[in-house]
């Protein structure tokens, strides 16, 4: 870098030397930078991303109807009768049933993480920014969610009440907030203290500006790579819920449906009852995976 | 705010040029201590002084002293327990003086640390921006005005502008944050430790922009440092704190030429000398700073003293001295009891 030629003198204005094309990259520009050279993330991504389009476009490329049900079908081995991937014990087509379910799991997956990041997140934010009793209440009261194994959590809320997506979803929800609030009430606080804060606040911008323009940047990093790493988790859950009979109801298929559903013909056709488990333990790994990844691209030592 | 600030009177300027910029009367800051039984820290304890328009005033003192306390307490960045400041006239934050947000459209400050007063995630351009930007400019205008600054503390607005803080030097870093303090137009800056932090060859490289600076906008500084040499660089009057409280305070060349207290004194002999003939062989003043959660009673120095007698741990003693020069030392005053004094 050219420091020492603009640092000779304070009369010497910029005119005086001249400027090195030097590439400046924006802090996203730098983390696909960085992600670009990192083949095992790029390498998960592909996979996380094909696992979402297959999910996505289910209806388009799934061989079979998934509710169409065979008396004469049931628990057949892979490859009968074009049923790629044999079929369950009410004669479903597997593949059709695995790339449904995959949309129930994702969004089971995604849409609890990113309420509970907005809502877990503003709450760390406000709590750590303004300190004191406002953050000591929002932080005590998160403390006793947290007492609870989050299974544990989750299996009591949805239990009461009741099954189905919708309340599972609310039921995770409530599970990670929590945690979100505690990475987001971290982060705040470690950015609360800078200098950057206070010389904002000395050139006279309020609170809520400084939060915006300040404060979300610094936080936002380390709640996004929290919460990707979270993904795979809600996508346990929901499958342990829907194990359970607490999330979505059959015929709907579901990879944790499944996995409840076929496990008493495991010894008929054991490798088409593990499946859905498969498929489990595919996405949630992949998510991991990807989570390190950006956690390593993102998390730069500024 | 070009032409304005060039002006040799600033046509925000409310007093005249004989109002001083800032009179602070008996300011005080304690700072609670959980676990200490109601104790405080006494940072700041009652600290009277003047800024005189268009000067540097440097403020010197060991670490711990209250000096970066004392920065912040000007600008209200943390509230003073009692104690007074007038800008230019008004008293800030009361009822007919003028408020804490106006105060601050006129005071900016400059930190120590270059790297924790940049915002890490943001181009250094729009860091300096902010301060226009929060105080009403349109965007496109504060953008304006936070490369016309850059460019004014000797960075290249499109080559250094884009940046983020961790691509640039210490230096450069120092220079952002000048820029960042000058882009609202202030009238008066607060310099806490301003380059410290920085390498020999820097430092005195942005001791001359400040300088050029000061000149160019007819600023008027609070210099904070506890480096004598750069004081005596830039400052036009010093103020020597101790524990919390103002112990001399002159004018730079009689402080450094004939220092009254035996603090000053202390802290000019302990600089190395230049000359090897000339070394130190015993330190002019030894040992730790008392707590300042329980300073002591009387002058707060004489545990460290050379000089103390009984008066000095009874009775705390007043600024005494001339107009210009006033030091707090019983053996300055001439009716103090000290067997030692006379009067300045």
């Amino acid at each position: 870098m050219p420091d020492t030629a603009i640092l000779e003198s304070p009369t010497k204005t910029f005119e005086d030397q001249a400027a090195p094309a030097t590439r400046v990259r924006t802090y996203w520009q730098s983390v696909g930078y960085r992600l670009r050279y990192d083949k095992g993330t790029l390498f998960f991504g592909a996979i996380v991303l094909a696992i979402v389009l297959s999910a996505i476009f289910a209806p388009w490329i799934a061989p079979f109807d998934p509710y169409k049900e065979s008396i004469i079908g049931r628990l057949k081995p892979f490859g009968w009768r074009g049923h790629l991937l044999g079929t369950d014990e009410l004669g479903r087509d597997m593949l059709s049933r695995l790339l449904y379910g995959g949309r129930v799991s994702l969004v089971m997956g995604i849409v609890p993480v990113i309420i509970a990041g907005c809502i877990g997140g503003m709450l760390g934010v406000i709590g750590g920014f303004t300190g004191g009793r406002i953050n000591t209440a929002i932080m005590r009261t998160m403390d006793v969610f947290y007492a609870f194994p989050s299974v544990l959590l989750a299996v009591a809320i949805s239990g009461a009440m009741g099954g189905g997506m919708t309340n599972g979803m609310m039921a995770l929800t409530l599970v990670f907030i929590p945690p979100m609030c505690r990475v987001a009430e971290t982060a705040t606080t470690q950015v609360r203290s800078l200098d950057f804060i206070e010389a904002a606040r000395a050139s006279g911008a309020g609170t809520m500006t400084i939060i915006r323009h300040h404060v979300l940047g610094n936080v936002l990093a380390p709640v996004f790579i929290y919460a990707s790493s979270l993904v795979s988790v809600s996508i346990l859950l929901a499958s342990g819920l829907s194990f359970l009979g607490l999330g979505v109801r059959p015929p709907t298929a579901d990879w944790g449906l499944m996995l409840s559903t076929l496990r008493q013909s495991i010894y008929v056709v054991p490798i088409v009852c593990a499946l859905p488990g498969v498929a489990i333990f595919i996405t949630s790994i992949c998510f991991n995976l990807v989570s390190d990844g950006l956690r390593q691209a993102m998390d730069v030592r500024l | 705010m070009s032409a304005a600030l060039e002006a040799p009177l600033d046509p925000r300027d409310r007093g005249g040029a004989h109002q001083p910029m800032l009179i602070v009367r008996d300011l005080r800051k304690h700072f609670p201590v959980k676990g200490a039984g109601g104790r405080s820290v006494r940072a700041v304890d009652g600290v009277s002084f003047d800024v005189q328009k268009g000067e540097t005033l440097g403020i010197v003192g060991e670490s711990g002293c209250g000096k970066s306390t004392l920065a912040r307490l000007l600008l209200h960045l943390i509230r003073p327990d009692t104690g007074e400041l007038v800008f230019d006239g008004d008293q800030v934050d009361a009822p007919r003086g003028i408020t804490v947000s106006a105060l601050r459209r006129q005071v900016q400050m400059v930190f120590q640390d270059s790297y924790s007063s940049l915002n890490p995630r943001m181009p250094v351009r729009d860091s300096v921006a902010f301060g226009p930007y929060v105080q009403n400019h349109p965007k496109a205008e504060s953008r304006r005005i936070a490369s016309e600054m850059l460019s004014k503390v000797g960075l290249n607005p499109d080559q250094f502008g884009p940046r983020y803080p961790h691509e640039l030097s210490g230096g450069q870093k120092q220079r952002v944050n000048i820029a960042r303090a000058l882009a609202t137009g202030p009238r008066m800056v607060i310099l806490d430790e301003p380059v410290s932090a920085l390498d020999k060859s820097v430092e005195a490289q942005v001791l001359n922009l400040l300088r050029s600076l000061k000149r160019q906008f007819n600023l008027t500084y609070v210099f904070i440092s506890h480096d004598l040499n750069v004081v005596r660089y830039i400052s036009d009057r010093v103020l020597v704190m101790y524990l919390g409280r103002i112990v001399e305070l002159g004018p730079v060349d009689a402080i450094f030429a004939e220092p009254r207290h035996p603090y000053t004194q202390a802290l000019l002999q302990s600089q190395p000398s230049m000359d090897p003939a000339r070394r130190i062989e015993e330190p002019p003043i030894t040992g730790d700073p008392p707590n300042p959660i329980d300073p002591p009673e009387g002058c707060r120095f004489h545990t460290r003293c050379p000089f103390a007698e009984a008066v000095c741990m009874e009775r705390s003693p007043e600024l005494t001295g001339d107009a210009m020069h006033v030091a707090a030392c019983h053996m300055h005053d001439a009716g103090s009891g000290h067997s030692r004094a006379r009067s300045a």
